[in-house]
């Protein structure tokens, strides 16, 4: 072993290699295997034609959540209520039934367990740092909040994992994303994140895993580490890392699935040394300073559109490059906006906070802090979707249901819900919401959906203000 | 898997930039639990417009796609694969791929097949009016007019396109170095496996108020 300074990424990954080929390529061990409905029926449909079996079902765990409905699961006599899509029925029904089959850990939909699959890895203590950790899920990116590899793979790859636990990867490059400073009034991670990919693009981080370091990424809970984390995917990367430390440690430490007594003694001291050496080197960087960071929010269908929401909707001739000059017309035309429009006096319809990016409690909290004593604006549809049955227990035990009821959101069962639109949740054609999901792609709410992203706290001043809103306005 | 050697045909001369899986394959596609027939499905809000490449008689069946950057980025849904194979889609051309599509177009036997973007524009215009030939032999694109534009490929990624291999069998065959592995990582990382406890902690039901 060289002793060349390592990053974070590279140390995991050398604790990994099963065996390195003579293409560079390397056979990667995975310690943690995340699978919920829509992308692993076709993988245990495959190893079931080929007679193959799941190598290791200790490490996996399956949880349903992209298709789920967000209303009541169960009657008042505690019966299951059945689902009215009848192939959504059918997806969920072949996951009950493979999990079965093959042996697979399973938090079933009516667990209190339950939630969006990559709420309830770290929720369960499931995440650890230092693992390599996959799902066919891109979002999957977010467990690098903990200090794992982790992320998004297709579902042959799936079906490989199952069959193998092993993938084979070739070494990605490294993109290091400092925020240095200290964030201001009304900002959060997600304003953060939005400004990252804002600055990289959609394709910046393409081919590189990101680490995020610096003082704002220090100073983050484990919660707004997840949000940052859960979107590198958006700009491109298809794992974003941070070291573990002693926040993360304290965050684990008594999970229901995170190691103990001895074995946790061991997990720390070795979980100390993954944070990258001094002097070890990125093929890229980028620095951002946390006071150029405002609350802020998507205007177009990339989430790379990102402007500050004391700005205005840009003109598609301020762009240099001439193809995405012809993309920002495009965009505007799909989002009804007009250059030079303030984006706060842009009129939403609907609200929707939760998503794998911010529907945990500091989430829900934030967005409370907003609606608390306020009420929703007139012609406006809000929602909350808790990203598990245990966030939505411990916002109860808060009374944040309470104050979310009474400023007139609706209060929901967890799950992917309107952020990707598969179950019934949908913003309708031509319709416009302020989201804390993560893609403002076009159709990706609903067909002719319009979606701003933000943060769950600037949702929440959209939601009471019946427009795009600058939260700190509304704040103290 | 069949094997690909050679993708020769007409071409949808598009060059559209950051097209996502949402675009390629809208999420309501997603509830199948089949790879099949989701090409029913495949660019549904783009073949809602009028006038639409996917829709022009001059490039129906078309084996090769031409697009622009970040071609794929988004979710990690193989549907996206899926639903080009079923269309008849064999290629695709991009100045970038997301990573995540580029894996499974090559588990699908389409071949995501990087070139500079001036040869993608040049791609787009020939493609208007005549066929394009990607070769896996001589990892060149080619056109009628001697256009010759080398690309690379992962070398495993290659051979497996070419002899039509299952990745998961190879995989597998390895078994007693992954074995090995498991070994070690019992001995120095013994806070991986879960054995029992996890077992016992599947949850049905229970719980849900």
């Amino acid at each position: 072993m060289s002793s060349a300074p390592r990053t974070l990424y590279e140390k995991v990954w050398d604790a990994h290699v099963v065996e390195r080929r003579d293409d560079g390529s390397c056979l990667i061990y995975i310690d943690r295997h995340l699978v919920h409905e829509v992308t692993s029926p076709q993988a245990f449909e495959g190893l079931r034609a080929a007679g193959r079996r799941v190598r290791r079902p200790d490490l996996t765990l399956a949880v349903p959540d992209h298709n789920l409905p967000t209303t009541a699961r169960v009657d008042a006599n505690g019966r299951e209520l059945p689902i009215a899509d009848r192939e959504s029925a059918e997806q969920l029904g072949a996951l009950r039934h493979n999990v079965a089959e093959f042996g697979v850990p399973y938090i079933d939909a009516l667990s209190a367990k339950q939630g969006i699959v990559h709420v309830v890895g770290p929720e369960q203590g499931f995440t650890l740092p230092g693992t390599t950790m996959v799902c066919g899920d891109s979002h999957t990116s977010a467990h690098g909040a903990l200090g794992a590899l982790a992320f998004g793979i297709g579902t042959s790859e799936v079906e490989h994992v199952l069959a193998t636990q092993t993938l084979i990867l070739s070494p990605s490059k490294t993109m290091e994303v400092r925020v240095d400073g200290t964030l201001g009034y009304g900002v959060s991670a997600k304003d953060v994140v939005l400004a990252i990919i804002g600055r990289i693009g959609a394709a910046g981080g393409t081919g590189h895993v990101i680490e995020f370091t610096g003082e704002v990424i220090r100073n983050l809970s484990v919660e707004g580490r997840l949000t940052i984390a859960n979107m590198s995917i958006e700009g491109g990367a298809r794992a974003g890392m941070i070291a573990p430390d002693e926040t993360t440690f304290a965050y684990l430490k008594g999970r229901p699935l995170a190691p103990t007594g001895a074995d946790w003694d061991k997990a720390v001291a070795w979980w100390r040394t993954l944070p990258s050496d001094v002097g070890a080197r990125y093929d890229k960087s980028v620095v951002l300073n946390a006071a150029d960071i405002a609350p802020s929010l998507t205007w177009g269908t990339s989430p790379e559109d990102v402007v500050p929401i004391t700005g205005v909707v840009p003109a598609p001739d301020s762009f240099a490059d001439p193809s995405k000059r012809e993309a920002a017309q495009k965009s505007l035309d799909y989002m009804g906006l007009t250059p030079g429009t303030r984006m706060q006096d842009v009129p939403v319809q609907h609200v929707f906070i939760g998503s794998c990016t911010n529907s945990r409690i500091e989430d829900l909290r934030a967005a409370a802090g907003v609606a608390n004593g306020r009420h929703v604006a007139d012609g406006v549809r809000a929602m909350v979707v808790p990203g598990s049955g245990l966030v939505k227990r411990q916002a109860e035990a808060e009374g944040l249901d309470r104050i979310f009821a009474e400023a007139g959101f609706e209060w929901r069962e967890p799950g992917c819900s309107m952020c990707l639109a598969m179950n019934p949740d949908k913003v309708p054609p031509g319709e416009r919401c302020a989201s804390t999901s993560n893609r403002n792609f076009v159709g990706r709410q609903g067909p002719g959906a319009r979606t701003h992203l933000l943060s769950p706290a600037m949702a929440a001043a959209a939601a009471v203000t019946g427009r795009l809103a600058d939260v700190r306005e509304l704040m103290g | 898997m069949e094997p690909v050697t050679r993708v020769s045909g007409t071409a949808y001369p598009w060059g559209a930039k950051n097209i996502d899986t949402d675009v390629i394959i809208p999420a309501h596609w997603l509830k199948t639990i089949k790879r099949s027939g989701l090409g029913k499905g495949a660019f549904e809000t783009v073949r809602a417009q009028p006038g639409n490449i996917f829709d022009d008689p001059a490039y129906a069946g078309a084996p090769i796609l031409i697009a622009g950057d970040n071609f794929g980025c988004g979710s990690s849904r193989e549907h996206a694969a899926w639903a080009l194979g079923d269309m008849g889609i064999k290629a695709v051309i991009a100045p970038s791929f997301s990573d995540i599509f580029s894996g499974n177009a090559f588990k699908n036997g389409i071949v995501p097949v990087v070139l500079p973007q001036e040869a993608v524009d040049r791609l787009v215009e020939v493609a208007k009016t005549d066929p394009i030939t990607v070769d896996l032999e001589t990892m060149t694109v080619t056109t009628p007019y001697q256009d010759r534009f080398p690309f690379e490929l992962d070398a495993f990624r290659r051979r497996c396109l070419m002899e039509g291999l299952d990745e998961v069998g190879l995989t597998l065959a390895k078994d007693t170095a992954i074995s090995k592995f498991e070994e070690r990582l019992d001995d120095e990382r013994p806070w991986i496996r879960r054995d029992a406890a996890h077992a016992g902690f599947a949850v049905e039901g229970a719980g849900r108020t």
